[in-house]
């Protein structure tokens, strides 16, 4: 404070006012809107925050929450085989997919391992949740960029994989099939010629949405350039899956780790795009369908005969220990913490969900952009509420 | 009409003006929105549409009638009541000025006057003061941003639509609607006059202005960033319901029948078919339907693109307008303008 003297405060002073009477005589006041918690784009609770000039966003907050159902705690009152049934409901796009992860878990507690013919049927289950999930991500872009025609392709064409789904599990959304030491059931008779045929209209599906979204001049305007992510700060953030991916960042667990299920037996490539804006996203999750798809096939010819259950006792008993194991699930790596002492149930279960790390680089990425790219940019990064708040 | 109507009394012409006008709008309305948003949409979505009510869900336009009059009306409590209840009227006033200088036949119009076509622009804006005043008095933000968006894409897409019709106007030599009409049916190109003149021939790039700045008047997709239902749930339709929102949604039908009426006068020769003498009576009562007829293609047009397209940023439409389509514009009245003095 010593150095300044009082003709450099009187400047400053002056200054100031001078700022003042310019800011009084343009004022132009922000704003601030809520985007949600009921809003159309936010496919549920999520609410947004922005504070706008004009339809420029100065600042984006998500606030996350309105869906929190507790599973965490609700984990430690029941039983393993019990919480399967409630993980289904995290992301319930893509519901089987949730329990693998915990059941694999479980089973390097237990020191148990599925048979063969389980852990391939697992992976075909998995990569089919994946494809419900994404197809339906391929035709809600559409919507949210205001073509309405995509989603119903959407929904038409994932109803044959929910079809497929439900001859095996019994339940269209909420699979609850998995179970520790490997499969509830074994597959039904006819499934796996009637499933190539499915997977032969998803990848017609996956064709027309090329077409009709990803060729149309509109579409790529109001995508290319739009939300770029660069690969260090999404990897700051903890994005993951095709989110990360399409950032250049070359890191699927599914070829990197990979406990318990056999994609490192099929052969498939890990899509990845240099750009990491909003079309990349949509781009990656695209090729990501269609390698499902292939990975599905040589799983239908691949299937080895046996048991789909291994010998675990009727009541199941966790012995004491921790064990963390992540997928790469359709939104990205989801991973199970449990924490055993030995009883019926887990002692405290963490569940590390991709769409909460993949929201919360929205105050980063949203600044500065317009209202319009507000919701392209959140349809690309595609969370699912109940992901977010479990 | 006027023909028609010179022998009756004043009260009775008035109401024979006052049936046949609110026909004239809502009918063609009614036609667009049961054929292209319940069945076509439908077919392009693989799905069926409406098909309880009537045969093949044709009475399932009276069903939605019903419904929207039995909604509660609710006013928001920080609204500025009004303005908030006028605003559907002023935005359904332009629709029914449009209408006046459509002619459907050789003695079929509302009004003859010699500005017809200059009118038919003047009113269209019209709407934009109701789109205005319905965000303004939602006191609901998302109502704001979208009347906001309204008017500066109606704004600036009048201009082009304007400039589209400025060609049309120098190769007809006139402002008079029913005249450009005539025009059209006695026209010639290069000396073969076997189908008239349909000046969509020779103003196929002022259409083609025509149609996109149509189809962003109307606030459709691609261009129907003010009611863009994923951002701001319906721009300033969100805080309307019941019969409010019944009036806005007609205003937007029949606006978007009237136009492609317009378009369909201006461009493909409105009520006229080759192979009649323009002179010939019989064409006071197949008029209107030639005229439906050719308002429904062009509607189809407008309705593809709707059903198919993502929609356009803000930014980027007001750069389509001002930097593609008002100097295309432009260079079409200039052609339009040296081949008139050449042929």
């Amino acid at each position: 404070m010593t150095d300044v003297t009082d003709t450099k405060q009187m400047a400053y002073i002056a200054a100031q006012a001078a700022d003042a009477r310019v800011n009084l005589e343009i004022e132009t006041e922000g704003m601030t809107l809520n985007i949600g918690p009921q809003h159309p784009a936010t496919h549920g609770t999520l609410r947004i925050v922005v504070k706008l000039d004009g339809e420029q966003v100065i600042s984006a907050e998500p606030l996350m929450g309105y869906m929190h159902r507790g599973y965490e705690k609700l984990s430690e009152v029941r039983t393993y085989p019990q919480v399967t049934t409630l993980v289904n409901r995290i992301d319930w796009l893509g519901s089987f997919a949730n329990e693998v992860p915990f059941i694999l878990a479980a089973e390097q507690l237990m020191e148990v391992e599925a048979p063969p013919r389980a852990q391939w049927i697992r992976t075909a289950l998995f990569e089919m949740s994946r494809i419900a999930n994404v197809v339906l991500f391929l035709g809600d872009m559409g919507v949210q960029l205001g073509a309405v025609t995509p989603v119903f392709f959407a929904f038409r064409d994932r109803e044959f994989i929910l079809n497929q789904i439900e001859a095996v599990t019994g339940g269209r959304f909420h699979p609850n099939f998995d179970r520790i030491g490997g499969l509830r059931d074994d597959l039904p008779k006819g499934w796996i010629e009637e499933t190539q045929g499915v997977l032969k209209r998803i990848r017609d599906f996956c064709d027309e949405i090329e077409t009709l979204v990803v060729g149309n001049e509109i579409f790529q305007s109001r995508t290319r350039n739009i939300g770029v992510i660069p690969p260090d700060v999404g990897l700051s953030y903890g994005l993951s899956g095709a989110n990360i991916r399409s950032s250049g960042v070359d890191w699927d667990i599914r070829r990197d780790g990979g406990v318990g299920l056999v994609h490192h037996e099929l052969d498939w490539k890990v899509w990845t795009h240099p750009d990491g804006d909003s079309f990349a996203r949509f781009w990656v999750r695209l090729q990501e369908v269609r390698e499902s798809c292939t990975m599905i096939e040589q799983i239908l010819d691949g299937i080895p005969a046996g048991p789909v259950m291994a010998k675990v006792p009727r009541i199941i008993k966790v012995p004491a220990g921790e064990a963390y194991v992540e997928t790469e699930n359709p939104l990205g790596v989801m991973g199970y913490y449990i924490v055993s002492k030995g009883d019926l149930t887990p002692f405290r279960v963490k569940i590390r969900s991709a769409s909460f790390n993949n929201v919360s680089i929205t105050p980063w990425l949203l600044k500065g952009v317009y209202v319009p790219d507000v919701i392209s940019i959140l349809a690309s990064l595609y969370f699912i509420l109940g992901d977010i708040d479990r | 009409m006027s023909v028609v109507l010179a022998d009756l009394a004043y009260w009775q012409e008035t109401t024979i003006r006052l049936v046949v006008g609110l026909l004239a709008v809502l009918l063609p309305a009614g036609t667009l929105v049961y054929l292209f948003l319940f069945k076509m949409m439908s077919f392009m979505q693989s799905r069926l549409g409406p098909m309880e009510a009537g045969p093949y869900g044709s009475l399932q336009l009276l069903a939605e009638v019903g419904k929207f009059l039995q909604k509660e009306d609710i006013l928001p409590k920080a609204a500025d009541r009004l303005v908030f209840k006028l605003a559907p009227f002023v935005v359904l006033i332009s629709t029914f000025l449009l209408i006046l200088v459509i002619p459907a036949g050789p003695d079929l119009w509302f009004i003859d006057v010699d500005t017809g076509i200059f009118l038919a622009l003047a009113v269209s804006s019209i709407s934009v003061i109701g789109i205005l005043m319905a965000g303004w008095a939602s006191s609901s933000k998302y109502s704001l941003l979208g009347a906001l968006r309204a008017t500066g894409q109606l704004i600036a897409y009048e201009l082009p639509m304007v400039l589209a019709v400025v060609g049309v106007i120098i190769q007809a030599g006139t402002l008079n609607v029913q005249d450009i009409v005539l025009a059209q049916a006695t026209g010639e190109i290069f000396g073969f006059g076997g189908i008239g003149n349909p000046f969509v021939i020779t103003q196929f790039l002022g259409f083609l202005i025509f149609l996109i700045a149509v189809q962003a008047e109307l606030t459709q997709p691609p261009f129907d960033m003010p009611v863009a239902e994923s951002e701001l749930v319906t721009g300033y339709l969100t805080e309307y319901s019941g019969l409010r929102f019944l009036m806005f949604f007609i205003g937007e039908f029949a606006t978007a029948a009237i136009f492609s009426a317009l378009a369909a006068t201006l461009f493909l020769g409105g009520w006229y078919v080759p192979g009649l003498d323009v002179t010939d009576n019989l064409f006071n009562v197949i008029g209107p339907i030639i005229l439906l007829g050719k308002t429904l293609l062009i509607a189809f047009f407008i309705f593809w693109f709707r059903f198919t397209y993502p929609r356009f940023r803000e930014d980027q439409l007001q750069q389509l307008a001002w930097k593609v389509l008002i100097p295309l514009s432009l260079i079409n009245i200039v052609i339009t303008g040296v081949l008139k003095v050449v042929f």
